[in-house]
C-alpha cells in the first residue's frame, strides 16, 4: 500500500465485517523514538486461536469471492520490512487487536497519508460503529470519539455529506496542529 | 480552529433539508464502490470520496453511495457498480477521480452510461 493510512482503513474493514459496535484506531509517530505504531481494537465476533494461527499466511481467508486473504499478510510484512513488529491478538466473542510498527526513518516506510480520509470513509462505511481515532505526535494528541458527534447532532447520521466535510476538515486541521504542518 | 460546537449549524441546516428530501419521491441511484484490500491498493478510497463529493456538490439527492468488500474481479480494480431505478446495473472497471466525475455527470445525471469505462469494454 501507498500510505499505511490506506492499511488502517483495510484493517478497520475487517473490524466492521466482525460486526463490531465499538472500534479504536490508534496511530503514535515519534521522531525520538524513531517509530510509527498502528493499533486497531475492535469488539466483533473475534477469531479462535486455531484461525488466529493461520491467519498472518496470505492462504487464510473467510471470504468466498477469492481463496486468498490479503490484507493482514501484506501489514504485516510492511512492519517487518522495516524493522517493525507485527502483532495480533483475538478472542472468540471478545474482540480482535491488530497491531503493527514501523521504524519511522527506514526508507521502506510507506507515509501515514491521508488520516483523514480514511475515517470519513469508515464513518461512510457504517455510521452506526462508535469510532475512537486517536493520533499522537511527539507534540500533541488528538482523539476524535464519534459519540461525541453525536452528541452535538442528535439524530442527523454522521454520513451526512455535509457532515462527512466537516469532520474530514477537522481531521485535517488537528493533525496539522500536531504534525506540525508535515503528514 | 474548528470547535465541535459548528455542528449545531450544520444540523440546524440539515433540519430543513432533511424535510425537504423526505418530500421528493425520485427514486434512488445506487452507486457501489468495492472497498476489499486490492482495491484500496488500487485507489478505491480517491473514487469513492470524489463520488460523495460530486454528489454533495450537485444536491444529488437521489444518489446513495455504499461500500461493499472484493466484487471477485481484483484485475479490474477499482470497481464501481451503479444501479439505476429501472433495475439496471452498470459495471465500471478501472476507475479513478477523473472518470467519477464523467460517469455522474454522463450516467447519474444524464442517464447514458459511459461505455467505455465498463467492463464490457475492457474485456474485449
Ligand atoms: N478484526 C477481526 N475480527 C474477526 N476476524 C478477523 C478480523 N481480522 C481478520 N479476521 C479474519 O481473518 C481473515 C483474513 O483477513 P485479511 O487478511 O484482512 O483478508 P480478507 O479480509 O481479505 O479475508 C478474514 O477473512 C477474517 O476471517
Ligand atoms: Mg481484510
Amino acid at each position: 500500500m501507498k500510505e499505511l493510512s490506506l492499511n488502517i482503513l483495510d484493517i478497520t474493514y475487517n473490524s466492521i465485517k466482525a460486526e463490531a459496535s465499538l472500534i479504536q484506531i490508534t496511530v503514535t509517530e515519534s521522531m525520538k523514538k524513531n517509530l510509527v505504531e498502528i493499533r486497531i481494537q475492535d469488539n466483533g465476533c473475534g477469531m479462535d486461536e486455531a484461525f488466529l494461527s493461520r491467519v498472518t499466511d496470505p492462504f487464510v481467508t473467510t471470504r468466498t469471492t477469492r481463496k486468498v486473504g490479503l490484507g493482514i499478510p501484506l501489514l504485516k510484512q510492511s512492519a517487518e520490512d522495516t524493522g517493525g513488529r507485527f502483532e495480533i491478538r483475538s478472542k472468540v466473542g471478545e474482540g480482535t487487536v491488530t497491531y503493527a510498527s514501523f521504524r519511522l526513518d527506514h526508507l521502506d516506510r510507506a507515509p501515514i497519508g491521508d488520516m483523514s480520509s480514511t475515517i470519513t470513509s469508515l464513518i461512510q462505511a457504517n455510521d452506526r460503529i462508535r469510532f475512537i481515532y486517536r493520533h499522537e505526535t511527539d507534540h500533541g494528541s488528538f482523539v476524535l470519539d464519534t459519540d461525541e458527534l453525536h452528541e452535538q447532532l442528535g439524530d442527523i447520521p454522521l454520513s451526512a455529506p455535509e457532515v462527512l466535510g466537516w469532520i474530514g476538515e477537522y481531521i485535517v486541521e488537528n493533525l496539522e496542529e500536531i504534525q506540525g504542518g508535515k503528514v | 480552529m474548528k470547535s465541535l460546537a459548528e455542528l449545531q449549524a450544520i444540523k440546524a441546516k440539515m433540519q430543513n433539508k432533511v424535510m425537504l428530501r423526505s418530500n421528493d419521491g425520485e427514486e434512488t441511484i445506487r452507486v457501489v464502490v468495492g472497498m476489499a484490500t486490492c482495491g484500496i491498493a488500487a485507489g478505491a478510497r480517491p473514487v469513492l470520496n470524489a463520488f460523495l463529493k460530486e454528489v454533495e456538490d450537485r444536491h444529488l439527492n437521489n444518489v446513495m453511495c455504499t461500500q461493499t468488500g472484493c466484487i471477485g474481479i481484483c484485475r479490474y480494480e477499482p470497481v464501481v457498480e451503479v444501479y439505476m431505478p429501472d433495475g439496471s446495473k452498470t459495471t465500471y472497471v478501472k476507475m479513478d477521480e477523473d472518470k467519477v466525475a464523467k460517469v455522474v455527470h454522463e450516467h447519474i445525471v444524464n442517464n447514458k452510461v459511459v461505455q467505455e469505462y465498463t467492463i464490457g469494454a475492457f474485456e474485449k
